[in-house]
């Protein structure tokens, strides 16, 4: 990228060099000295290489948004599954009728000024469209979703972090032992089966309404935690038990490979040779390197989930993102399609952030820049 | 997707040798013949092997296996096979794994599930692998500005909810004549198509790194050293490197893109009706929550069978890199 | 002669691993009085960092069984439990190992790495830890140590990262010293410089000292005593001056003509030793040396010889059926720069011939 970016940022030095060699001579007389005891620490901290690595890294997520939305938009635009317009104008509508639903949204223009207009609209007034069929505001329909996705994702990440962290330790602190093999039979198991599988199991054994053991309640029961806390809370254990599994799962290995590895390292000998107790150098010593892969891979599996967490809300009937996005395209609502899209890709893109500089806040040897 | 690959991409991708591999280091070996000698002695991967093996032979002879087990064709509405109340008949002497909805054979359905189950997989990863290696040699190779390139198409690729965009193609190519003016056509195509998409940016990120350190490597400045031509040194030194690893990504790959087609199927925009496959039988078992057998048999099929995968690629991952030994 | 402070009597080691049980050390036995300086010399392989290792107990980890005796300030280290050795760890034995990267924890800054090992068997506060650390950092010769301290181990040299890891041994006055390997990560001039650092502070702080290496230049300078190992045991030992100007064994002999010597002329070439160290999985019962000695053929019996004293000097032990006054004259002539076949010529040895 800088690669591709470094004429633009050569231009904009060559532009703003006047402005530069203004503010020197401003700098050296008195109001701008003061002007620079007084600014001059914000701004180097602005302009830190690590202030400027997270600019570049915004500037590219907003690139890559923009390019996501454009190929969304290409890509549901070009595919023949009905008329949009039909769709918005109901049933029974005469061509006159779709004709003028068609005009109103911009869809008898070419597909490049209703990209524009799409984006314009976004940008002036955070306006992503109206539903076609249920002709809500698109953002608000996201935002009211929000709160259910959230809810299943961070429950389910709450639990597999800890389930899949602690078993990999144990695991690695007994490799080969009973345990091990078991927990390690278990956890390829569990990233074998699909989670809608999982899902359709538990809800056969224990669903109220039909299971071998009336346990937990049926799927649509979600509610949300403003509305009821107790049936938001039971609604949700059985879905974030089995998405976390198959995230525990792969944790699990994951940490117990990590941290195998870790112990192996000559550091933790030295560990050993200080005189440290046993738990202070596995877990002080050889868990904080191991956790380090982790902490990647759950901020980016966090903002994949965030984007819509389709099977598990599908299977459990959650009205959530995923939900709403599947539907959407289902129904070749184009406005939700994109928001949810551009909406999925923002978490996305978020998180890869995110992740990089947390990675370098818990490595030192890492350098933003 | 929900499951990630979690193998190292920094991994080296030279088999190292180990002490009682060296023993037999004087007839000279190829790294593949190692891995399989490694492999040969892990009997867990061994089984899965063979389990693998039954699977693609069951696949490949569907049909006879059906008339050899007496079960009825899978799409066989058989009118009679339901109980006093209407309803689909459970496990019985003639429908060993019970009848659908339609009352077509769950077991022989199953049976054929397993066809395209591996072939969707097997395939879309085939083109992954293919479109990955490709394009990560050639990034890799030139860096520069197709590096550059590449780099960021990946980027934009992985930032893309990528089960979102399987299901809008799925569910706009699968209906009527295909989409992109019948390019795309409806059916297994299309999905092992989108998987394949989906798939091909981690290989070609694993390729482009290894390439990028195998390029540094003597044996390839050697060899552009006596004048050995770009194409020569991809093909003739890059590639038969990569191999080993690609061979290993591969079996991540795999389990994965079966699970992926049975995602599809279950949200009922991947493989249609009536063309049988174990992810869109789960999708009807989720609407018929009654009869528990919908939803078992394709299930475990399911479960087995990427349990099978996920088991050699363990195994793999061992064999290419023994000091890391679970 | 003082009580030493170490006292190991045969010891022995054996890993297990999947093609069989490694006999990593086999009867080794030695001691190392307070304030003196032993070197254990050997190839890769041999044993000595795996007998210096199960000495602290670290070996238990890896499965690895271990039987003899070893004494130390009257405990025995072999039987002691956990506890008791995890106290002597870092306190009364410290340790430094070869590579000072690798050794040093990436994600924690040195202050804190050399203080948690103060905290952990002294009773003071993070402030005096953290005072002590930077007192612990100048005496190590690293400058500036009041900001060091606070910099992450990628941000030092290998050389200033090898003087942290000697901080971090010395944080507890040890008594005894065990350094694995201390120079050889390191260049050249830096080896120089660590050498005579650990010189120094040995004479400044009175530790008895164990340093291991492959590299009998290393330890000519410093050592008082010698022990050199082979194949899991120790095959001659002897003070430090007894080995270079007399020494008994082939194996001695041979490493002692694969350094480089200033009085010898330039055009006598450096001689390695031929073969390869043994498999410790299936000891033979014989000389482990026997397969690579270039005089076996005539002296060597079928049972391993026993370390025995060298004539009348109880200080200068040997593994090896060779008599006294044969090895004198092949040393000799091999000292003079002339090669295995004709010093053994000279001494009426008939050579192998295998092994040339």
């Amino acid at each position: 990228m800088t690669r591709l970016l470094a004429p633009v940022v050569r231009l904009l030095a060559r532009l703003l060099a006047p402005v530069a060699a203004l503010w020197d001579r401003f700098a050296r007389t008195l109001p701008g000295r003061v002007v620079v005891r007084v600014f001059g620490p914000t701004v180097r901290r602005l302009v830190s290489p690590t202030a400027r690595y997270i600019y570049r890294r915004l500037v590219w997520m907003v690139f890559l948004l923009l390019v996501v939305s454009m190929l969304a938009f290409l890509i549901f635009y070009a595919l023949p599954s009905g008329d949009p317009a039909a769709q918005r104008a109901g049933k029974g509508a005469d061509q006159a009728q779709i004709d003028r639903v068609k005009h109103t949204l911009f869809l008898d223009r070419p597909i490049y000024e209703q990209y524009f207009h799409y984006i314009k609209q976004i940008v002036l007034h955070f306006d992503f469209g109206f539903s076609y069929d249920t002709n809500a505001d698109v953002a608000h329909a996201i935002t009211s979703r929000l709160p259910a996705t959230i809810s299943l994702a961070a429950g389910a990440a709450v639990i597999w972090l800890i389930v899949g962290v602690l078993i990999g330790i144990l695991s690695a602190l007994r490799p080969r032992s009973f345990f091990d093999r078991l927990v390690m039979g278990g956890a390829l198991l569990g990233i074998s089966a699909p989670v809608y599988w999982l899902a359709l199991v538990a809800l056969a054994l224990f669903s109220q309404s039909y299971g071998v053991i009336h346990l937990i309640p049926d799927t649509g029961a979600y509610r949300p935690l403003t509305e009821d806390p107790g049936a938001w809370f039971t609604s949700l254990i059985v879905p974030w038990c089995i998405l976390a599994l198959s995230f525990a799962a792969i944790y699990a290995r994951l940490m117990r490979a990590n941290l195998l590895e870790v112990l192996d390292q000559d550091y933790l000998r030295t560990a050993e040779a200080k005189g440290l107790s046993r738990r202070r150098v596995v877990v002080r010593h050889g868990v904080r390197s191991a956790i380090t892969p982790i902490v990647t891979a759950f901020g980016l599996d966090l903002g994949i989930l965030l984007g819509g967490a389709v099977l598990t809300e599908s299977v459990f009937n959650i009205p959530g993102i995923g939900r709403l996005s599947y539907d959407a395209i289902v129904a070749s609502n184009l406005p939700v399609i994109q928001g949810t899209v551009l909406f999925a890709a923002f978490f996305i893109i978020a998180a890869n952030i995110l992740v990089d500089i947390v990675y370098a806040l818990i490595d030192p040897r890492v350098r933003l820049a | 997707m929900s499951t990630p690959i979690t193998a190292d991409p920094g991994q080296p991708p030279v088999v190292p040798l180990t002490d009682d591999d060296a023993a037999s280091a004087d007839v000279a070996r190829s790294q593949r013949q190692i891995l399989w000698g490694r492999l040969k002695r892990d009997k867990v991967a061994l089984v899965s092997l063979g389990l693998i093996g039954v699977l693609v032979l069951v696949a490949i002879l569907a049909p006879l296996l059906v008339q050899v087990l007496g079960l009825p064709s899978p799409d066989f509405q058989d009118g009679q096979a339901v109980n006093e109340g209407g309803e689909p008949l459970g496990p019985n002497s003639i429908n060993p794994f019970g009848v659908d909805q339609l009352g077509r054979d769950v077991a022989s359905r199953v049976i054929y599930g397993a066809r395209v189950s591996l072939s969707v997989a097997l395939l879309s990863t085939a083109i992954s692998v293919t479109l990955g290696t490709l394009v990560g040699v050639l990034a890799g190779y030139f860096r520069g500005w197709v590096d550059a390139i590449v780099s960021r198409l990946l980027d934009v690729l992985l930032a893309f909810p990528i089960l979102m965009l399987g299901i809008g193609l799925a569910s706009a190519c699968s209906i009527g004549s295909g989409c992109l003016g019948g390019l795309i056509t409806p059916g297994v195509p299309v999905v092992v198509i989108i998987i394949a998409i989906a798939g091909f940016p981690f290989i070609a990120r694993i390729v482009r790194g290894q390439v990028l350190s195998l390029r540094e490597e003597e044996f390839v400045l050697a060899a552009r050293s006596i004048g050995a031509s770009h194409t020569r040194i991809m093909l003739r030194h890059l590639v038969p490197n990569l191999v080993a690893p690609i061979i290993v990504y591969s079996t991540v790959l795999v389990p994965q893109n079966i699970l992926f087609e049975a995602s599809l199927s279950f949200l009922g925009v991947g493989v249609q009706d009536p063309t049988s496959s174990w992810g869109q039988m789960l999708g009807d078992a989720s609407k018929n929550t009654d009869q528990w057998w919908f939803m078992l048999f394709p299930g475990l099929a399911l479960l087995l069978t990427v349990l099978a995968f996920n088991l050699l690629g363990d195994g793999l991952q061992d064999a290419l890199n023994p000091r890391k030994r679970r | 002669m003082t009580d030493p402070l170490l006292d190991v009597r045969d010891l022995r080691v054996t890993i297990p691993t999947e093609d069989g049980d490694v006999h990593a050390v086999s009867g080794v036995s030695f001691a190392v009085e307070p304030g003196k300086v032993l070197g254990v010399v050997g190839e890769s392989g041999s044993g000595k960092s795996v007998t210096m290792l199960s000495l602290m107990g670290l070996m238990r980890r890896a499965g690895a069984r271990v039987t003899g005796e070893v004494r130390f300030g009257g405990t025995d280290l072999v039987t002691a439990d956990d506890r008791t050795l995890r106290r002597l760890r870092g306190d009364d034995v410290a340790m430094i190992f070869q590579d000072p990267l690798s050794s040093l924890h990436p994600f924690y800054r040195v202050g804190s790495q050399i203080t948690e090992g103060i905290r952990a068997h002294r009773d003071v506060s993070r402030k005096q830890a953290k005072e002590r650390a930077i007192e612990l950092l100048g005496l190590v010769g690293i400058p500036r140590p009041h900001q060091r301290v606070d910099d992450y181990p990628h941000e030092f040299s290998g050389g200033m990262r090898q003087r942290v890891m000697i901080a971090m041994a010395l944080a507890n006055d040890p008594k005894l010293l065990i350094a694995d390997e201390p120079t050889t990560a390191l260049d050249v001039t830096v080896q120089a410089q660590i050498l005579a650092l650990l010189q120094r502070l040995q004479a400044e702080l009175g530790m008895a000292v164990v340093m291991i290496t492959h590299d009998l230049g290393v330890v000519a300078e410093i050592a008082d005593d010698i022990a050199v190992m082979y194949a899991g045991r120790i095959v001659e030992r002897a003070p430090v001056k007894t080995l270079f100007r007399q020494p008994r064994h082939p194996y001695t002999w041979g490493l002692l003509r694969s350094i480089p010597r200033l009085d010898l002329p330039r055009d006598v070439d450096l001689v390695p030793i031929e073969g390869r160290p043994p498999s410790l999985i299936h000891p033979t019962g014989r000389c482990a040396f026997q397969p690579r000695c270039a005089y076996a053929a005539r002296c060597c019996g079928t049972e391993d010889p026993a370390l025995t004293p060298v004539g009348s000097d109880p200080e200068h032990l040997v593994r090896c059926d060779m008599d006294e006054e044969q090895g004198t004259r092949i040393w000799s002539a091999l000292a003079a720069g002339e090669s295995p076949e004709q010093a053994a010529l000279a001494a009426g040895v008939p050579t192998t011939g295998t092994a040339a």
